[in-house]
Order: structure tokens, then sequence, then C-alpha cells
């Protein structure tokens, strides 16, 4: 079972991530309301995946992707964002991030999302 | 505001309610927000923009819309925490998505959230510049998107 981060600033869309993996291949091991939550707790969860919000309080998603990279640069971040310009989405894929799936999401849009990025 | 910038923010709307089978959004006309006329809500989410605009959007709606559209989203905890948890989201997600329209230069903060407050042209925008509204139909509920760009 993949171990599972979720890094939103939403506690409703937390929980909607949470809801949707809590019983697939993902177990949840840490769910964070910021980027610095998410990089002080990765020595502690280890995750194989992360669900990466961008717009967040402290340290932004962008900032957190690349800190978490440098601490693993095999881990597969999918980020999850309502910023819906192809910029974005190409900057956050150039830090390594795997995958990009915008908000508002589907279940299935975000199951197919995370089977994307553990397959890349 | 353009009518094409308007029409941004519709879309961007109906974009985040039709996601779900059985959500189908209605919006108005925008229309300009009168002097003194206030538009009441029980909770609201505001976003500022800055960047390559400068200004606010606000959603605000009633409470039991909030509570009505986050058990469609699967929550069964609609707390008063979790209300304003979700308005502030959709007015997120409502002003990110804008960036399709406007490019990657047009900022968005985190949102503020509060409840009780009612907004009115006369506190929240300049006598030279305008605040549109952006009425929203859903189920049996009217809620607002609050539009100030300069």
């Amino acid at each position: 079972m993949l171990r599972l981060m979720i890094v939103d600033d939403s506690n409703v869309i937390r929980r909607k991530i949470e809801r949707l993996h809590g019983n697939s291949l993902f177990k949840v091991v840490a769910s964070v309301a910021n980027g610095e939550d998410a990089v002080k707790q990765w020595d502690a969860c280890k995750p194989d995946v992360v669900t990466m919000d961008i717009t967040m309080p402290d340290m932004d998603g962008l900032a957190a992707t690349r800190a978490l990279l440098e601490k693993d640069p095999e881990l597969r971040i999918l980020v999850v964002s309502a910023l819906a310009d192809r910029e974005t989405a190409i900057e956050a894929l150039e830090l390594g991030a795997r995958g990009f799936l915008c908000k508002p999401f589907s279940d299935e849009a975000l199951k197919n999302a995370l089977e994307n990025v553990i397959r890349e | 505001m353009e009518e094409q910038q308007l029409q941004a923010f519709v879309d961007s709307v109906v974009n985040y309610f039709q996601l779900n089978p059985g959500n189908a959004v209605r919006v108005g006309t925008p229309y300009l927000m009168e002097a003194s006329k206030e538009i009441t809500s029980d909770v609201s989410g505001m976003i500022a923009i800055s960047g390559s605009r400068s200004g606010w959007v606000c959603y605000t709606a009633p409470r039991i819309m909030v509570k009505h559209l986050l058990l469609t989203l699967g929550e069964s905890d609609t707390s008063s925490t979790n209300v304003m948890d979700m308005v502030g989201e959709v007015a997120n997600t409502i002003s990110g998505n804008l960036r399709k329209h406007f490019g990657s230069q047009f900022l968005i903060s985190v949102p503020n959230v509060f409840e009780g407050r009612q907004l009115d042209s006369a506190n929240t925008a300049a006598e030279d510049n305008r605040c549109y509204v952006v009425p929203i139909y859903w189920k049996q509920y009217h809620s607002s998107m609050v539009v100030y760009l300069h």
C-alpha cells in the first residue's frame, strides 16, 4: 500500500481526498494545511505520493514541492490547484511534480490523476 | 470591466457548480452594485487580487446553501468550521480558475472568510471604480459573486 500525504489549506478538500482513498491502494499517513507543515512532517511519515495545493499560507505548494523533492527526488507529487493557467502547470511540472489536476475535480478525475502519477 | 472579463467570471462560476450531476446552476445577469445597496449574506469568502490586476473577489452565500453544498460533496460534517472553510474554498477555486482568462500574473491571496458582515458599495469600492454582482442560483438558493477589479 502506498503512503499518501495530503497538503491543502482547506479541511474540506483534505477530507474529500481522504475519503476517496481511505480504502484503496493508498494509506493516508499525513494530512496538513500548508507547505511548511508538509516539509516538517516528511521525516516522520516518508510518503510515497503527495497531493499538493499551491495557494496556501506560510509556504505555498510550489516552494513545498521544491523542498520535498530535495529530500526525496523520487517522491511522486500530484499538484491539485485552482490555478488554471498553463504557465503554473508547466512551472509545477518543471519543478518535478508528476502531474497537475485543476480544481474543482471529480472523484474520477482525482483517481485517474493519482493512478497516472503512480504509473509514470 | 469589459464584457469578456465578466463572462470569464460567469464561466468560472458555472464550471464550479456543474461538476457534479444534478448540481445545475443558473447565473443571472451581472449588474453594477448600486450605491448603498447591501448584499446581505450569512457567510463570505474574499480573495484579494494583485499583480496584473488589483481588487478583490467575494463569494457570499446563505449558511444553509453552503451546508447543502458540503453534503453534495460527500461531507457529512456541516459544522461552522467546515461551512467557513467551504465558502473560502469556493471563492478560491472560482478566483484561481480565472487565471485561464487573466493569465498567470493574476495573483490571488488565500481566502479571508467572515460571517455576518454586509457588503455594500460604500465601504468596498472607491467612487471611481465599479463593483459588479454576479447572481448565482443553485437549487433553491441565491448566492452572489461580487467583483471589484481595476
